[in-house]
C-alpha cells in the first residue's frame, strides 16, 4: 500500500458523514425532546448509537492502519499535534466556566450585595440580599431551591483527589512498563488506572446523590449551584469518556499492540488522562476548597 | 517549466497506485479526502450561505426604504437581521476562508494534502446540517432567532422562542467543525509543510492562517460554553445569567465577547494573507517588510484576546476598565497600522496593472482602512457612548466584513480560480462586475455612517422620518450591491465551464509561490515529492521572505 512517494494519504472515507448524521440526530433530537416531542428522544437515542458505531469503526480502521505498518513518523506527528490541540480546545472550554465562576464569585454577587457603586442596585432590586460566597440564599428564593448546605472539600473530593492523582501515577508506571517493554506491568499499571477512574467515577456519583437527597444542593440551587454541577459535571464525563478510552488501551494491550518505539494511541489516551487531572486540581481548589 | 518533467514523473507515479484521481459521480463528493475537493466544497457552501443571507439583507434594506411599517412584521425583521449576521459570519465568511485555506496551504507549502485528511472532509461536512438546523429555526412555531447575532442574555434565555435550542446545537456544531478545521491547518502547516521550508519562508497567507488557526481553537470553545450555559439556563434551570439566582447577564456579554473579539480577527487575518499575495504580483515587486508582516498578524492575534470589552462600554463596567479596553484597543491599530503601510510601499513605485484581482486587493486596502478607521473612533469610550448601538457600527463593521474579508474571498478567487479549473475568467465582464459593485457597496454602507452619527439605532424596522433620505440612498446601494452578485455567479460558472483554457502554470507573469509551480489546471495530487530546496527558495525570496 505505500507507494514510493514518502507520504500517507488515506482513501476516501465513509465515516465522517455517518458522524455528520449522527450529531445532527443526537443534536437536533435532543432540541426536539426539550420542547415535549417524544419523537425526538428517540432521535436523540438514535443519534447517540451511530456516533458511538462511526468512532468505533473510525478508530478501528486507524488502529488497524497503524497495525499493519502503513503509518510513518509524520503520521505519528500529525496525530500528536492533533491530539495536543485538542486538548487546548477542551482547556479553553473548561475556561469557559471557570471564568464564570470567577465572574460571579468576584464580581456579580458583591455587586448584588452593593458594593462599589452599585449600593442602589441593591437597593431596588432585592434589598435582603447579602454577598457571601458560598451563595447560599439567592437573590429571589422563589425562583431557585435554597440549599441546606455545601459539599466541603475535606471530605469526599479530597478522596477523589487522591484517587485521581494516584490514577496519575500509575498510568505513568504503565507508560514506563510500555517503554520498557514489560508487558504484565504494563496491563497493571492500566488496571490500577481504571480502577481508581470507576472509584472517582462512583464517589462523585455518592457526593451527587448526597447533594441531591440530603443538601438540597441543585443545578437550580442559583448560580453556586450552576456552576459546582456544570463544572464538576462536564469533568465527569470527560473521567468517563478517558475512562472508556483507558479501557480501549488496555483490551488492546492485551491484544499486543503498541510497542516502546511507536504506542501514540496510548500516549494520546495518556495526555488526556492527565488533562482531566490537572482540571480535577483546578476543580478541587476553586470549586470546592476555597 | 523546471517543474514539469517532475509532474510528468509524480503523473507516471500515481498511476502506478489505485488511489489516483477522483473516484465518479456524486460519492467521490461524500467520502473524499482531498484537499482540492474539499476546498471546492467548502466554496460553494460559503457561496451558497452567502446568497441565502444576502436575500436576507434584502429583506431588510427593502423594509428601510421608506419610514412606517411596509413588508414584514418586526419580528420578522429582527429574526432576518439575526439570521443574516448568523449565517454571514459562520456560513459564509468563516467556511470560505477555510475553503481557500483547503485549497492552497498545501500547494503553498509544497504538501501533498492536510496533515488528517479524514478529518477534514468531516470539518466539512458538519457544516451543511449545521446550516440546515439553523435555518429550519425560520420554520418552527415561534419563528427563528430574533435576538441579533450576539444573542444577548436574557433575550435569547428569557425571552426566546423554542427555536433558539436548535440555534445552539447548530452554533455547537459550527464550532466543532471550526475547531477541527483549524487543529487541521496547524498540524499541516508544522508537519507537512516541505522539510526545507522554513516558517520564514512561508507564503504571507499560510502565516494569518497558522495564526487565524490558533485564534479558532483559542475562542471557538468558549462560545460553546457560552451557548452551554444558555442551553442550560433555558432548560435545566440553571442561574448564570439570571440575577435572581446570583448570576448577571452582563457576564453572557463577557463570555461572548471573549469569543467575539477574536472572531473578527478570525475573519480578518487571512484576508490580510490574500491581499499580501495578491498585491505583489501585480505591483511585480516583493512583499514590502515581510518579516513586520508576520509580526504584526501575531501581535494582533495576542492583543485580540484583551480588548473584548470594547464591546461593552455601556452595559456596566467600573471606569478603570474601560479606561483599560479603550487603550488596550486603540494599540491594535500601531499592528494594523504597519500592515497597510506596507503594503502601500510594496506598490509605492511598482510596475503595477489592475488585473480583477488585483483590483479587488487595491479597494480592500482602501475601503478596509475606512473601516479601520471608524473602528478608532468606536474604541474610544467617551466617544462610544454616543456611536454604541447606532447605524454608525453597521456601517463600520460591514466596512470590516464586506469590503474587508468579503471583498478579500472575491480577490483570492480570481487569483487562484485560473489555477484550480485551467480557465481564465472573462476580464471585461469581471471589471464592470468590480466597479458595479465597488460603487454599489459605498452607497449601501457610507451613508450608514451619517445615519449613526444623527442617532438611528440598528436592529429597527421602522424609523424616525428624518433618516429617511439616507435609508432609501442606502437601500438602493443595497439592491444594486445585491444583483451584482448575480453576474459574479455568471462570471464565475461561464469561467469554469467556458472560460478561455490556461496552460501558463505560473498565470500570472510575476506571481510567485509553490502554487505556481504545478501544473495548470493543478492536478487531483499535487508534491507527491516535496519541492526541492532551490526552488522554495526561488519562489520565497520573490514573495519578500528573506
Amino acid at each position: 500500500m505505500q507507494s514510493n512517494n514518502q507520504y500517507f494519504v488515506p482513501h476516501g472515507s465513509y465515516w465522517p458523514i455517518v458522524g455528520s448524521v449522527g450529531m445532527a440526530s443526537l443534536l437536533g433530537g435532543f432540541a426536539s425532546s426539550l420542547h415535549g416531542n417524544v419523537l425526538g428522544t428517540g432521535l436523540m437515542v438514535l443519534g447517540l448509537v451511530i456516533i458511538i458505531f462511526m468512532v468505533f469503526g473510525w478508530m478501528g480502521q486507524v488502529v488497524l492502519e497503524s497495525e499493519s505498518g502503513i503509518y510513518n513518523k509524520q503520521v505519528d506527528r500529525s496525530f500528536r499535534m492533533g491530539m495536543g490541540w485538542f486538548i487546548f480546545s477542551e482547556v479553553m472550554f473548561f475556561a469557559a466556566f471557570f471564568g464564570a465562576l470567577w465572574y460571579a464569585r468576584n464580581l456579580a454577587v458583591p455587586w448584588l450585595g452593593g458594593e462599589g457603586n452599585n449600593f442602589f442596585t441593591g437597593q431596588v432590586l432585592w434589598p435582603d440580599f447579602k454577598a457571601v460566597w458560598p451563595l447560599i440564599q439567592v437573590p429571589d428564593v422563589s425562583k431557585y431551591t435554597v440549599p441546606k448546605g455545601i459539599i466541603h472539600a475535606w471530605e469526599i473530593p479530597a478522596i477523589n483527589t487522591l484517587a485521581l492523582l494516584t490514577s496519575g501515577a500509575t498510568l505513568t508506571w504503565a507508560h514506563w512498563a510500555l517503554l520498557n517493554n514489560k508487558r504484565n506491568q504494563i496491563i497493571a499499571g492500566l488496571i490500577a488506572t481504571i480502577v481508581l477512574g470507576v472509584i472517582f467515577l462512583a464517589l462523585q456519583v455518592a457526593e451527587y446523590g448526597e447533594a441531591y437527597q440530603h443538601l438540597d444542593l441543585k443545578l437550580t440551587s442559583g448560580i453556586y449551584g450552576s456552576t459546582f454541577f456544570m463544572l464538576t459535571g462536564f469533568h465527569g464525563l470527560h473521567v468517563t469518556l478517558g475512562t472508556i478510552m483507558l479501557i480501549v488501551i488496555l483490551m488492546r494491550v492485551i491484544r499486543g499492540h503498541f510497542n516502546p518505539e511507536n504506542h501514540f494511541g496510548f500516549e494520546g489516551v495518556a495526555w488526556y488522562w492527565h488533562f482531566v487531572d490537572v482540571v480535577w486540581l483546578g476543580l478541587f481548589i476553586f470549586v470546592y476548597w476555597l | 517549466m523546471a517543474t514539469t518533467t517532475s509532474d510528468v514523473q509524480i503523473d507516471i507515479d500515481a498511476h502506478d497506485e489505485h488511489h489516483h484521481g477522483p473516484d465518479k459521480g456524486l460519492m467521490r463528493w461524500v467520502k473524499t479526502t482531498n484537499h482540492k475537493d474539499i476546498g471546492t466544497l467548502y466554496l460553494w457552501f460559503a457561496f451558497t450561505m452567502l446568497l441565502i443571507g444576502g436575500a436576507m439583507a434584502m429583506v431588510i434594506r427593502a423594509e428601510l426604504f421608506q419610514p412606517g411599517l411596509q413588508l414584514v412584521e418586526p419580528q420578522f425583521f429582527n429574526q432576518m437581521t439575526t439570521l443574516h449576521g448568523l449565517i454571514m459570519v459562520f456560513g459564509a465568511i468563516m467556511p470560505a476562508f477555510v475553503g481557500l485555506a483547503n485549497w492552497q496551504i498545501p500547494l503553498m507549502i509544497g504538501a501533498p494534502d492536510m496533515a488528517l485528511p479524514r478529518m477534514n472532509n468531516w470539518s466539512f461536512w458538519i457544516l451543511p446540517f449545521a446550516g440546515a438546523m439553523l435555518l429550519s429555526t425560520l420554520f418552527m412555531e415561534g419563528g427563528g432567532p430574533a435576538f441579533g447575532w450576539t444573542f444577548y442574555a436574557p433575550l435569547s434565555t428569557t425571552f426566546a422562542p423554542d427555536s433558539t435550542d436548535f440555534f445552539i446545537f447548530a452554533i455547537h456544531m459550527l464550532g466543532f467543525s471550526s475547531i477541527m478545521g483549524a487543529i487541521n491547518i496547524i498540524a499541516t502547516v508544522m508537519n507537512m509543510r516541505a522539510p526545507d521550508m522554513k516558517l520564514m519562508d512561508m507564503p504571507l497567507f499560510v502565516w494569518t492562517w497558522l495564526i487565524t488557526a490558533f485564534l479558532l481553537i483559542a475562542a471557538m470553545p468558549v462560545l460553546a460554553g457560552a451557548v452551554t450555559m444558555m442551553l442550560t439556563d433555558r432548560n435545566f434551570g440553571t442561574s448564570f445569567f439570571d440575577a435572581a439566582g446570583g448570576g448577571d447577564p452582563v457576564m453572557f456579554q463577557h463570555i461572548f465577547w471573549f469569543f467575539g473579539h477574536p472572531e473578527v480577527y478570525i475573519m480578518i487575518l487571512p484576508a490580510f494573507g490574500v491581499v499580501s499575495q495578491i498585491i505583489p504580483t501585480f505591483a511585480r515587486k516583493p512583499l514590502f517588510g515581510y518579516s513586520s508582516m508576520v509580526y504584526a498578524t501575531a501581535s494582533i492575534a495576542l492583543l485580540s484576546f484583551v480588548v473584548w470589552a470594547h464591546h461593552m462600554f455601556l452595559t456596566g463596567m467600573p471606569i478603570a476598565g474601560q479606561m483599560y479596553f479603550m487603550y488596550a484597543t486603540i494599540m491594535i491599530s500601531v499592528p494594523t497600522g504597519v500592515k497597510v503601510f506596507n503594503w502601500v510601499t510594496t506598490m509605492w513605485r511598482g510596475s503595477m496593472t489592475f488585473e480583477t484581482p488585483m483590483l479587488w486587493a487595491v479597494a480592500f486596502v482602501i475601503l478596509f482602512t475606512i473601516g479601520g478607521f471608524s473602528g478608532l473612533m468606536l474604541g474610544v469610550a467617551p466617544v462610544d457612548i454616543q456611536y454604541h448601538d447606532t447605524y454608525f457600527v453597521v456601517a463600520h463593521f460591514h466596512y470590516v466584513l464586506v469590503t474587508g474579508a468579503l471583498f478579500s474571498i472575491i480577490a483570492a478567487v480570481f487569483y487562484w480560480l485560473p489555477k484550480w479549473c485551467g480557465r481564465m475568467y472573462n476580464e471585461k465582464l469581471a471589471k464592470i462586475h468590480f466597479w458595479w459593485a465597488v460603487i454599489s457597496v459605498n452607497v449601501l454602507f457610507f451613508p450608514q455612517h451619517f445615519l449613526g452619527l444623527a442617532g438611528m439605532p440598528r436592529r429597527i424596522p421602522d424609523y424616525s422620518t428624518q433618516f429617511a433620505d439616507f435609508n432609501m440612498i442606502s437601500s438602493i446601494g443595497g439592491f444594486a450591491f445585491g444583483a451584482s452578485f448575480l453576474l459574479l455567479t455568471y462570471i464565475i460558472v461561464n469561467c469554469i465551464r467556458n472560460g478561455e483554457p490556461v496552460k501558463d502554470e505560473r498565470v500570472w507573469e510575476s506571481a510567485r509561490g509553490l502554487e505556481w509551480t504545478v501544473a495548470t489546471p493543478a492536478p487531483y495530487h499535487t508534491f507527491n515529492e516535496p519541492p526541492k530546496k532551490a526552488e522554495i527558495l526561488n519562489e520565497s525570496s520573490h514573495i519578500g521572505a528573506h
